[in-house]
């Protein structure tokens, strides 16, 4: 079948399987290679990218689901090379990543609940962060610069 | 000089993973390019009576089904365990063959049987499935304890009774006799439960093969590309060494689970010659829980004895180290020279004897992660130190303290010699951090809330910097562990630094940057790390034990001790002064006391010119060096873990954890802490979330994500962690490692704390919910009853 989506602000067409996953057709369709795999049943966020504005976890989607949507991958989220999100500058300058491997999907669902929150006008706490990196697994970090990152990076993204 | 020794320089790598331009195996695309799965047992110990490729092959796309006895038939050698350990009887370890393909028996659930290679991943798989293989089922054995015991299944014909090796270390006589005079005896049965490493990034192979060049190429995720290459050609039979290069690009973690040649690596290179297509393989999770190597998997009984003063006289072990159902490439160093030969702990003990026997099992093959038998080692003295202080009626902290080595070198009686050390300062960093005074204020205060709150102790040390060549080759080691590194300037005078150690997430690209900034007054951002291509660096031994800091960073100060050399010469000659005179500072390179001065890249261009350089000198400024440590280095620090146990529901919340480390000199405080923030992280997932469940039948009940629990953000706290630190004797820079210091000291800390909460010293990893409260009901129980 053939799909029809807006990824990082460009419209893309391609021909795809009925069963393609939304994370392959951001791999290996798109080759849009920043979007990682990490496990097999929807655990680690690896994956998680944004669709209309929301964070999900692309393996858990089918691409044909997108249809029509506006996706942002992490690739997409800087304003240029040297105009980094805020949330990409605080983590690296918070040191929140080691092999950076989870940190794609790290980024975006911390831009993500960042956004939320402040569009509810509630605060992240440091507890809010960890509670809602339930569903993002990092093996290097022992998430403590993650949570400075987010923390940080939410200072960041109220200034902008 | 703001980005040398001792800077928090932020990384240089970081911006591509931030911006998702990293490139890792699975990212990469080659022409031709064909999928592998492959088909594996689902019987933890069966014999191959038929294989039926008839229906894959059918299935459109499917370009080849290939199978063991081809394999073999090819050439194509056994899969070798690389360290060989001798039993107390003087016989050599048995190790029973392992083929990349099963040929005749399959030994654990996920022995690979065939590769199937289709033009698609979901061909390969579905080909794969439909592979028909008839089975004899085989009696299976899961445990170490069960496969030693008379009657347990075999799993290898030159195993009887599944033992590998049964070795000792230390003097059994004077130890038994220390421990019968011995004031106070403690003896505990303690269990070190099996991990599943579990980097991030899956494992994953492209291999590709050039007919006209009779030559491969591997992308592959290895913590040491070139023992890699070295260990396919030399042993695997797969292509001379010119003849094949090892590419490890991004790699996502490790752990020691990516140090090893996997069956998945030899089949696909194979497979690509036999095909034509070049192939690419990624493990899915599950395929990872059921084919890594694990980790751990120890059971011990452990006996120390003290005199009335509270003197350690002697201490006692007996390991029994389940090594999986194949001997993996390090799997016999790491119950043995990288465990018992820690278990003196920061003690003085006169008297240590420890035997291990090694055992086949129906299981995954174990070997090295993150700590590699140190955390094993670190787990029986610390928590045998803690009881045997409560049971005594002694400061856990005094008991230690008492029996602390103080005076370096010393040389204990299970091998190692410990350089340098401070243990007495690291835990008064420690305690006065954790402000060990409040603790009882902050016990009543939990009580209080119906909380029952505990603190624990572990004095850790361990050994990196892994290791003087013949040491190792005398212990049995197949390798050399030396590094390589050379040091290339440019005409232009910007760097480029090759080394054999592997970054994985270590942020070496940073921290070697920062020693040559350091030395050539530089900026890093003129520095570029070069790793991971066999094509590129000469060789080199990778990353693992903690020791790309005190062994590869040494090799790169080497190599910039003989391009110091040469530049100081080329700039006297030009300047005109003697050697002695020159100064390297600032980027510029001096005459000292002049203003006489010769700009970085000014030496750079005249060495590559060559129109002035000294009579007879070659051209050119890059220089190579092997380094080859002198000793193994010895960090060592204390933790202190404070817990909250609900005792109604056995909820444990880590609420406080301290470390004090002694890395010796630390290059970036910052990455430093990040590894030590990594290492407690997945200590604490040890001691209470992680845990590899075998059933009786050999199948393994815990390879998801659903089913083992990884340590998530919530289940975690903030790490406090400080340094007091002694200079290493044995390496020019002075660094001891920290790598994995943070996994091999904070289980003990963990499990003491819960134990001194709950007061039941009986309690095993992982502590969950269910295990700390059965604990605390035994302890009700005899309360009740008493």
């Amino acid at each position: 079948m053939k799909i029809a989506m807006t990824v990082n602000g460009k419209s893309v067409s391609r021909e795809v399987s009925d069963n393609t996953l939304l994370v392959e057709y951001i791999r290996d369709h798109l080759r849009l290679t920043g979007t990682h795999v990490g496990c097999d049943t929807s655990q680690c966020g690896a994956c998680v990218v944004h669709v209309d504005g929301q964070a999900i976890k692309s393996c858990t989607m089918l691409a044909a689901s997108a249809e029509g949507a506006a996706v942002t991958t992490v690739e997409g989220l800087a304003k240029s090379k040297d105009d980094l999100h805020p949330m990409q500058v605080a983590f690296k300058e918070n040191h929140g990543l080691q092999c950076g491997f989870c940190t794609p999907g790290m980024i975006m669902t911390a831009t993500d609940m960042v956004a939320r929150y402040q569009a509810q006008g509630k605060e992240i706490t440091e507890d809010a962060i960890r509670h809602e990196l339930e569903g993002n697994i990092c093996r290097c970090t022992g998430y403590h610069n993650i949570v400075k990152s987010i923390a940080d990076g939410a200072s960041k993204m109220t200034t902008v | 000089m703001s980005e040398g020794i001792g800077a928090r320089v932020l990384r240089k790598e970081d911006k591509r993973f931030i911006t998702g331009k990293g490139r890792y195996t699975d990212d990469i695309v080659e022409a031709n390019q064909a999928y592998a799965a492959f088909v594996r047992s689902p019987h933890a110990h069966a014999r191959i009576i038929a294989i039926d490729t008839s229906a894959a092959m059918a299935i459109e796309g499917v370009e080849t089904v290939l199978m063991g006895p081809e394999l073999v038939g090819d050439g194509i050698g056994n899969i070798i365990c690389g360290w060989g350990v001798t039993s107390k009887d003087g016989s050599a370890m048995n190790m029973g063959a392992w083929s990349a393909l099963a040929t005749d028996k399959v030994r654990y659930v996920g022995d690979a049987i065939a590769i199937v290679v289709a033009d698609s991943k979901s061909i390969a798989k579905l080909a794969a499935e439909a592979v028909v293989v008839t089975y004899e089922e085989l009696p299976v054995v899961v445990g170490s304890v069960q496969a030693l015991a008379k009657g347990a299944p075999q799993l290898h014909d030159n195993a009887p009774g599944n033992l590998i090796f049964d070795w000792e270390i230390g003097d059994l006589a004077p130890t038994d006799a220390a421990l019968a005079t011995a004031a106070h005896v403690t003896e505990m049965d303690i269990t070190n439960n099996r991990l599943a490493p579990n980097p991030m990034e899956p494992r994953s192979a492209i291999a590709t093969f050039n007919e006209a060049e009779d030559h491969y190429t591997l992308y592959t995720t290895s913590q040491n590309p070139h023992v890699a290459r070295l260990v396919l050609s030399a042993f695997y039979n797969v292509a001379p060494e010119h003849k094949l290069r090892v590419i490890a690009p991004d790699v996502g973690g490790g752990f020691g689970s990516k140090i090893y040649i996997y069956p998945e690596e030899i089949a696909c290179l194979w497979a690509a010659m036999k095909s034509g297509r070049s192939i690419k393989w990624t493990s899915d999770r599950t395929e990872a829980f059921l084919t890594d190597a694990h980790g751990r998997d120890h059971v011990s009984t452990a006996k120390i004895g003290f005199d009335k003063d509270g003197m350690i006289v002697g201490l006692k072990v007996d390991t029994k180290a389940n090594l999986g159902a194949y001997m993996s490439l390090f799997s016999s160093a790491v119950p043995t020279y990288l465990y018992a030969t820690l278990l003196s702990g920061q003690y003085n003990i006169a008297n240590i004897y420890c035997n291990v026997q090694a055992v086949y099992t129906n299981t995954v093959p174990v070997d090295a992660y993150r700590g590699a038998g140190r955390p094993e080692a670190c787990y029986v003295i610390e928590r045998l130190m803690e009881t045997a202080a409560r049971e005594m009626g002694m400061d856990p902290s005094e008991l230690r303290a008492k029996n602390f080595v103080t005076s370096f070198p010393h040389q204990t009686p299970v091998i190692m010699a410990y350089d340098s050390g401070d243990f007495a300062a690291n835990q008064k960093q420690a305690q006065d951090a954790a402000d060990v005074a409040g603790f009882a204020a902050r016990k009543a205060e939990a009580a209080s809330r119906g909380k029952l709150r505990g603190l624990g102790y572990s004095n850790y040390i361990e050994a990196c910097g892994i290791a003087p060549s013949a040491a190792v080759g005398s212990l049995g080691a197949g390798v050399g562990l030396w590094e390589s590194a050379e040091v290339r300037v440019n005409p232009v005078g910007t760097i480029e630094v090759l080394t054999g150690s592997h970054s994985h997430g270590q942020g070496h690209e940073t921290t070697f940057a920062q020693i040559v900034a350091e030395r050539f007054g530089l900026p890093t951002e003129n520095i570029q790390i070069v790793h991971g291509d066999t094509d590129k660096v000469q060789f080199g031994m990778g990353t693992y034990g903690s020791r790309s800091g005190a062994v590869g960073m040494s090799a790169i100060v080497k190599a910039m001790d003989k391009v110091e050399a040469k530049v100081k010469k080329i700039a006297a000659h030009v300047l005109e002064a003697g050697e002695d005179d020159i100064v390297i500072e600032g980027g510029a390179v001096k005459v000292a006391g002049t203003d006489k001065q010769m700009l970085w890249h000014e030496v750079g261009l005249a060495a590559y010119t060559a129109h002035n350089i000294p009579a007879g000198m070659e051209p050119g400024l890059k220089e190579s060096a092997f380094y080859d440590p002198t000793n193994f280095t010895f960090p060592a620090g204390c933790y202190i873990c404070e817990v909250e146990v609900d005792p109604d529901t056995g909820v444990t919340e880590v609420v406080q954890f301290v470390a004090s480390d002694d890395f010796g000199t630390i290059i970036n405080p910052m990455i430093v802490e990040g590894q030590v923030h990594g290492g407690i992280a997945q200590g604490i997932g040890q001691a209470m979330l992680e845990n590899v469940v075998y059933d009786d039948a050999g199948q393994q009940l815990s390879a998801s994500y659903m089913d083992y629990t990884m340590p998530r953000a919530d289940d975690l706290p903030n790490y406090s962690v400080h340094h007091a630190s002694t200079t290493c004797p044995g390496n020019p820079l002075g660094m001891k490692g920290c790598g994995e210091a943070g996994a091999i000291g904070s289980p003990p800390a963990v499990i003491n704390a819960i134990t001194d909460a709950i007061g039941n010293n009986n309690l095993s990893m992982p502590a969950t919910p269910a295990a700390v409260w059965t604990a605390l009901q035994d302890v009700r129980s005899k309360l009740a009853a008493e």
